[in-house]
């Protein structure tokens, strides 16, 4: 019985070892690329997803490990064509130069505010600390995360 | 080949790869319109007066169609769409949205009615590469001058289908407008039903910065939902059918080469492809991890060579300089021994520079395909053309049997200049005769790409009593050219840069070795003001006769409110700044040394820039704060170490970069200069932190340090 595991909703077999890592399953073998493999070791961020609700580095995760519970990435916060409030803030912020950790970054950011709805400054620097932006984008990611837990604060999301 | 071309000459700098041979491409006209539908195309030759300009000769295009030095070309659609060309790649700078920008500003029409077609071999111009701050002051002005070739024509195909003059017709709006009769006709009416090709010569001039309507503007990055969604494939995300996943056996340190070799264990497996190739090994599978299986199951042993370590690279650089080279540089005015005879204060000083990585969070990637002995190459290079020659010569075929397309990339810092993952997938792909994926590891990138170049500067200066320079003399060993001249004002003076041979691949980096020669001089500089009791923004001012160069010291000094008393023990101000590729900076950084951990906290920066008419203001402000953020790691602890030809920290465990909570409050002052023609904002804005954070250290604890990087373990009295 090859493993099964739940994906923005979708349950998906897997074929690769059980002990390969949740992020080389989702990109090499169910084509979700929008995970970002920027390490490998957990120092970077940008194949963060979120594991039950919680922002996990999928590199560091063997698959088999994260089959238990409901997987989200960054091709699973859309809804009906409608982007996800951190979506739209860091679009709105231009939150990005080369964008290569904007996945990770947004999945991060999604993970905080669902944890901390209203964050200080310090508080979102403090969580992000293991994301990195080799561009030098940090304070528009900060703004956009603001931006978003006061969007999501507006409509109650 | 032709030889009758000047070599381009980007920059005076020997570690900017310098210009390979002539290329020409493929397209037909026929395949052009098959391409993108009807429409109007137009292409402009370049002029002959430019030295800079980046074009090849046509010589696939049907000869008596097309002109050779074509330069640039578009297309405007039966819909009105309009797509444009270039070899220029997107890597995080925001040029393709700066330059549909451009295209829509000249052409009259919506920014969102252009598309950017970039870095295809097959489609696109030639260009030389995305290097040396360039883009913006020559692909901007060709693709303007294209744009303007295709308004007229648009508006002589006006006049023909009225049978009017086209002097008096106005084109603005997506339509041409006959202002005597009112009636007016639509780009995509104008351009519907025909198949025009028009080979029109460049004209000069083109719509001037004050008159700009959607350049100018701080319109968001082109695509920019593709990457808040997931959905923009870079390199690596590419999955063509059939895809093989490639891996590269690495030597154990530089130079090693291979004594003896069993592959049977590999060849044995399932699906696994194995290739040697005189020290090349790589094995393709069906998975990443089934192919480094195979590579752990390959028997190998290595002859290595004793190698020299990062603790003695500086003296090593000064002992084997070469005393004779074509790179070396040498300049000199007036007498250095009458200048120093005249100075009332003299001071040597010697400054060191760590090797440094790029580090791009996307490490490199490509991805081949061999149909038919033609070769097709995706991966993230910033010299598109160069990897296709490169491709081209490695592998025994025409250039015209190669095509290498760059994905928007995630970004490069002057660190993908090569060809390395394509040559290693095109390699792999040929064995497998199936498409395969490369894609290094960090620890991959952080070992066998290349590096900031290593150096050793020497400075030597006289002032007298009033603050003026009165002698100057400079040495860079190794680490490059780019910013070697003093801007300040000093009449005697002896420049000189030393290469030194070496093994370790060294090569490009954001700003080049501008970020050592102006950490050096600007220490240097901070350090005779200080000792002449002069404030240090003073003392720049009175030798600067550059009016654009003050500007931006002036406006920095303003917005940071320079000279500032301390308030605080551990508190620090310093300034520098400089000037390079047309770019004009001055960096002002206030800083904390924590008074137990001795550790360096930068507080406040001010980065005032001016490079000419601003493009694209909110694109050039990401820019410029991103250079300081970025800045900040080689000026305070970014340094590769290295030992017998392994690199002994590859990983961001170990080589710290900058996060979240080393970024300070940043203030961009962005100087328009709606006179002057845009220059390139990827490197120069960088070029001040450094200097600046040391000079604000040693204004907080009396330590000078001389070295980048400056604090990697905080201030050591």
């Amino acid at each position: 019985m090859p493993i099964e595991l739940e994906v923005n909703g979708k349950r998906y077999p897997v074929h690769y070892d059980p002990d390969t890592p949740l992020l080389f399953v989702l990109r090499d073998e169910l084509g979700l690329t929008g995970s970002k493999y920027g390490c490998g070791e957990g120092q970077c961020g940008a194949c963060t997803v979120l594991i039950g609700g919680a922002p996990r580095r999928s590199c560091q995760i063997p698959v088999s490990a994260a089959a238990a519970k409901p997987i989200t990435t960054i091709e699973g916060l859309e809804k009906d064509g409608r982007l996800h409030p951190v979506q739209q803030a860091f679009l709105d912020a231009g939150a990005f130069q080369c964008a290569y950790c904007t996945p990770g970054m947004i999945m991060s950011g999604v993970g905080l505010l669902q944890s901390n709805p209203n964050p200080s400054s310090a508080e979102i620097v403090q969580f992000l600390q293991g994301n990195v932006c080799r561009c030098g984008t940090h304070p528009r990611i900060i703004d956009a995360i603001h931006q978003a837990a006061k969007a999501m604060q507006e409509h109650g999301r | 080949m032709s030889g009758s071309r000047e070599k381009i000459v980007v920059e005076p700098e020997r570690y900017e790869f310098s210009a390979g041979p002539m290329h020409h491409f493929e397209l037909l006209r026929r395949d052009f319109f098959k391409l993108l539908g009807a429409g109007i195309a137009v292409f402009t030759m370049a002029k002959e007066s430019g030295a800079m300009q980046e074009t090849a000769p046509a010589r696939g295009f049907h000869a008596e169609e097309l002109p050779k030095e074509i330069n640039a070309w578009l297309h405007i659609g039966e819909d009105g769409s309009v797509t444009a060309f270039t070899g220029k790649v997107e890597i995080g700078q925001n040029i393709r949205t700066s330059l549909a920008q451009t295209v829509a500003d000249e052409l009259r029409v919506p920014f969102e009615s252009v598309r950017m077609v970039t870095a295809d071999t097959a489609l696109t111009p030639f260009d030389f590469g995305t290097v040396g701050s360039r883009s913006t002051p020559t692909m901007t002005p060709q693709l303007r001058r294209v744009a303007a070739a295709a308004r007229d024509l648009l508006v002589e195909v006006a006049a023909k289908e009225w049978n009017v003059p086209a002097e008096g017709l106005k084109a603005a709006d997506a339509k041409v407008t006959d202002p005597v009769s009112g009636r007016s006709l639509r780009y995509a009416e104008l351009a519907l039903g025909k198949t025009l090709a028009q080979n029109l010569p460049a004209e000069d001039p083109v719509t001037p910065a004050t008159e700009w309507t959607v350049a100018g503007k701080s319109i968001p990055k082109a695509d920019a939902r593709s990457f808040v969604t997931g959905k923009h494939h870079y390199t690596p995300d590419l999955r063509p059918a059939g895809l093989l996943y490639g891996k590269v056996l690495r030597p154990p340190s530089f130079d090693a080469t291979i004594t003896s070799y069993d592959e049977a264990a590999a060849k044995a497996m399932a699906g696994v492809v194995v290739v040697r190739d005189g020290d090349f090994v790589g094995a393709a599978a069906p998975s990443e991890r089934e192919a480094q299986k195979a590579l752990d199951a390959i028997q190998v042993k290595w002859k290595e060579t004793p190698q020299i370590s990062n603790r003695e690279i500086f003296s090593y650089l000064k002992k084997n300089a070469a005393a004779t080279s074509e790179d070396r540089f040498r300049k000199q005015n007036g007498s250095m021994e009458g200048g120093l005879a005249q100075a009332a204060h003299r001071l040597d000083t010697t400054h060191t520079i760590s090797f440094i990585a790029h580090a791009p969070l996307e490490p490199r990637a490509a991805v081949a395909q061999w149909a038919g002995g033609k070769l097709m190459v995706w991966t993230g290079t910033q010299r598109p053309f160069a990897v296709r020659d490169e491709l081209a010569m490695v592998f025994h075929v025409p250039e015209s049997n190669v095509r290498v397309i760059v994905p928007d990339t995630g970004s490069a810092y002057g660190g993908k200049h090569t060809s390395d993952a394509a040559l290693e997938a095109a390699r792999l792909a040929r064995a497998a005769g199936r498409p395969v994926r490369v894609f290094w590891t960090r620890e991959e990138e952080f070992s066998w790409a290349y590096f900031r170049p290593a150096g050793v500067i020497e400075i030597k200066s006289g002032i007298a009593s009033d603050g003026k320079l009165t002698a100057w003399e400079f040495h860079n060993y190794n680490s490059g050219m780019s910013a070697i001249e003093t801007p300040y004002v000093v009449a005697n003076r002896r420049i000189e840069f030393h290469p030194v041979p070496f093994n370790m691949r060294q090569g490009s980096y954001r700003g080049l070795a501008a970020t050592a020669n102006v950490f050096a001089r600007e220490t240097h500089m901070d350090t005779v003001a200080r000792a002449a009791q002069i404030d240090p923004l003073e003392f720049r001012l009175k030798n600067i006769s550059d009016p654009r160069l003050r500007a931006v010291f002036e406006a920095g000094a303003k917005t940071f409110g320079w000279p500032r008393k301390k308030t605080q023990e551990g508190q620090g101000f310093g300034v520098g700044g400089g000037t390079e590729k047309g770019g004009f900076v001055a960096t002002f950084a206030e800083i904390a040394v924590d008074r137990a951990s001795r550790a360096v906290r930068v507080v406040r920066v001010v980065n005032a820039y001016e490079c000419g008419a601003i493009v694209n203001p909110d694109g050039l402000l990401n820019q410029v704060v991103g250079a300081i953020i970025q800045g900040m790691g080689g000026a305070l602890f970014e340094a590769i170490e290295f030992e017998n030809g392994r690199i002994t920290n590859p990983h961001f465990a170990q080589y710290r970069v900058p996060r979240f909570r080393d970024v300070p409050e940043i203030e961009a002052v962005l100087l328009d200069r709606k006179d002057i023609a845009s220059a390139g904002a990827g490197e120069t804005p960088m070029l001040g932190i450094a200097p600046a954070i040391g000079n604000a250290i040693f204004d907080a604890t009396g330590v000078r340090l001389n070295g980048l990087p400056l604090a990697p373990n905080g201030v050591k009295t």
